[in-house]
């Protein structure tokens, strides 16, 4: 019989301790050996922190699994605000019948996101609930790291004619799942982790004034959110949105507009027009920025964010508006 | 995507158009589509466009929301539909209430899957809420004659498919609004026809292009409808000939007559019209929901949403009193603001706000 996670895992006992055993073995290090309540960490500096829930479904899909993901998503949110990664912390809820199997899977993933991004986890949690409770595993993580002088951009003022840039392709996590679920074999994940793109990038230049991963909502989301907490209107280039072609495809297919799905891999940053040469320059002979693009720019003069179509006429690119996407990230 | 061809199709337009006229693109496709590419932009200022009642989950009436939310609220049955259908406001909220209730509704992307529902859960009864027009029929068709030939017992099927030349006639009939000339439905004619529009041109003689959803195709039917306008030279004409055959989809039709038989039905916003409505045929009575379980219920009016108006093309969206205040996408007061095919989605999610 396969060996599965039992309600008696979460019952702080003997099972218990054996899982706790299982996730030492994969990803144990001196801070998490020491099983304390809390870690104790060295670290002094200006200290970002940040936490995130990972609830995806399918669990394993092509380009990660929850694992992978709940790692770099974390990795990801301290990298946007210029933060060296250093800690996380990983909290498993997981559903009773839970295969073994599929969870060292899991752990295994976690070790290797962790290694690539340079990463420890050191605290944990494991809760199992009822079978119907929970969707096999949820992982619930928080993430610390530290701000080097230099990096943080919080201070820099947009202005008109600063433009926007990101990484990569669009949509292709979102899109990628979504097909996924529908039974379809069509491209994959842009999971990633964005600490060495973007960390070194800032170092090389004093002109980025933003930057966020564009995960749920995408990219007009996050330009909406831009637009409105600086005052500032955008626009948008559809010429200019670099997208594979299959996400252009099965876009259509689904009905769902690309700027709208998740990415896992990618960078929307706002940059002042005369760096824009410097980042692109750095982006293009990165893997996870060859295919960066300047789509869009900043105008004062008005406040909303609006897409040049293909033709030239405008239109507004309004914030997602009603649920279009099952559970992704 | 064909840039220099939209340019020069209204750079045509634009010369070739003089009078001030109305045309009404019947499918809420085109309407979505008309503002996702911003072509209203490029059009002069003397074509009003005005959209008309084809978006399926829109004409759905509130009493057959009622019916499905009242069902499963009394028996525990599992609803299984397409997903634009969950956010329609009935009397008493919407299926996504029912959903969060704890009440079993499922949403899949072809009807073919709620076979597979029902053959996983044998020991549950499913009810599948087919909606939309000739376009979606033939697969509910299909998925009906294979859960017949499989011995599926476990579901049901609720029809409030709709044929849209009645409902065209209808508007027509009813006269509140000028049409000068109508952008015909490019999916639902590759099912009909040309030949399916042919009595409707014959009694009312007015410009009648059937066109395709890329911004070229709504440009080449808005061109051929103005110069059938501007020289009173109304015909009935397929411009979306790589999709739309003179006689339709036989195949199709022919599986269609198969199972369903033309039946009065309930349009919100039109009310009830004549041989508009698609039952099952008799010998699918045992699949019919409304045979299984002829429930009664308390029908409640709709008071404030004039979405019937705006599927009319009476009202634009932006002058309801409630659009835009306490009716948007995210809490519907009507059908129109929930499919992405409504034109008070459309208006909204294109900036018409």
């Amino acid at each position: 019989m396969e060996d599965i996670i039992l309600l008696s895992h979460g019952n702080g006992g003997e099972n218990t301790r054996k899982l706790v055993e299982e996730i030492l073995g994969t990803l144990g290090n001196d801070i998490l050996n020491e099983l304390l309540d809390a870690a104790v960490l060295p670290i002094s500096g200006k200290i970002a922190f940040t936490t995130d829930s990972f609830i995806v479904s399918p669990i394993f899909f092509r380009g990660g699994d929850i694992g992978s993901l709940s790692v770099y998503g974390t990795v990801n949110d301290l990298s946007m605000v210029g933060a060296t990664p250093l800690y996380l912390s990983l909290s498993f809820i997981i559903e009773e019948g839970f295969t073994f199997s599929d969870f060292r899977k899991i752990l295994l993933s976690i070790k290797e996101g962790a290694e690539v991004s340079n990463v420890r986890v050191v605290t944990g949690d494991t809760k199992v609930v009822e079978r119907g409770k929970g969707d096999g595993i949820f992982i619930n993580t928080s993430g610390v790291g530290i701000i080097k002088n230099g990096r943080d951009w919080r201070k820099r003022e947009i202005k008109d004619g600063d433009l926007v840039i990101i990484n990569g392709g669009i949509g292709e996590h979102g899109i990628s799942v979504m097909l996924e679920r529908l039974g379809i074999k069509a491209g994959k994940s842009d999971l990633a982790p964005l600490n060495s793109l973007v960390l070194p990038l800032l170092d090389r230049t004093n002109g980025i004034k933003f930057m966020r991963d564009p995960t749920r909502g995408g990219v007009a989301t996050v330009l909406n959110e831009i637009s409105r907490k600086y005052g500032v209107g955008i626009e948008v280039y559809e010429d200019k949105l670099p997208l594979k072609e299959w996400v252009k495809e099965s876009a259509e297919i689904l009905g769902i507009d690309p700027l709208y799905a998740a990415n896992e891999g990618k960078v929307l940053m706002i940059v002042d027009s005369k760096d824009a040469d410097v980042v692109l320059n750095f982006l293009h002979e990165k893997p996870d920025g060859y295919d960066a693009s300047i789509i869009g720019k900043v105008t004062k003069s008005s406040n909303r964010v609006y897409l040049v179509t293909h033709i030239g006429t405008k239109r507004i690119l309004d914030t997602l508006k009603k649920d279009i996407l099952p559970r992704i990230c | 995507m064909d840039r220099e061809k939209v340019l020069d199709l209204g750079k045509r337009i634009n010369t070739v158009s003089k009078k001030e006229i109305n045309l009404m693109e019947f499918c809420g496709t085109h309407t979505h589509e008309i503002f996702r590419f911003g072509l209203r932009d490029i059009l002069p200022q003397n074509i009003h466009l005005l959209s008309g009642p084809g978006c399926p989950v829109c004409v759905t009436a509130q009493e057959d929301i009622d019916y499905i939310i009242t069902l499963a609220r009394i028996f525990p049955i599992g609803v299984i539909t397409f997903g634009d259908i969950l956010n329609v406001p009935g009397s008493e909220g919407s299926l996504n209430h029912l959903r969060a209730e704890g009440k079993d509704v499922r949403v899949v992307y072809s009807p073919l899957d709620s076979l597979k529902i029902a053959k996983k859960n044998p020991q549950k009864q499913f009810l599948f809420v087919g909606v939309g027009f000739e376009t979606t029929v033939p697969l509910v068709a299909y998925t009906l004659l294979m859960a017949r030939k499989e011995r599926i017992n476990n579901l049901l099927f609720l029809s409030l498919h709709k044929l849209t030349p009645p409902a065209m006639r209808a508007i027509l009939e009813m006269g509140e609004v000028k049409v000068d000339g109508i952008i015909g439905p490019g999916h639902v004619s590759t099912i009909i026809g040309r030949k399916g529009w042919g009595s409707i041109f014959n009694d009312y003689k007015i410009p009648f292009v059937i066109a395709g959803f890329e911004p070229e195709d709504i440009m080449l039917g808005i061109l051929k409808l103005i110069e059938m306008v501007e020289e009173n030279r109304p015909q009935l004409l397929n411009a979306y000939r790589r999709s739309v055959r003179e006689e339709g989809n036989p195949h199709a039709l022919e599986m269609i007559n198969r199972v369903f038989s033309v039946s009065g039905d309930i349009w919100r916003g039109l009310g009830y019209i004549e041989d508009s409505g698609l039952k099952l045929n008799e010998t699918f009575s045992e699949f019919d929901v409304k045979r299984v379980y002829p429930i009664k219920f308390k029908k409640y009016e709709n008071k404030g949403c004039r979405c019937g108006e705006v599927l009319r093309g009476v009202l634009k969206p932006t002058e309801c009193p409630l659009y835009g205040k306490v009716c948007n996408p995210q809490t519907p007061m009507g059908p129109c603001m929930v499919s992405s095919e409504g034109t008070c989605a459309a208006y909204y999610q294109y900036g018409e706000n």
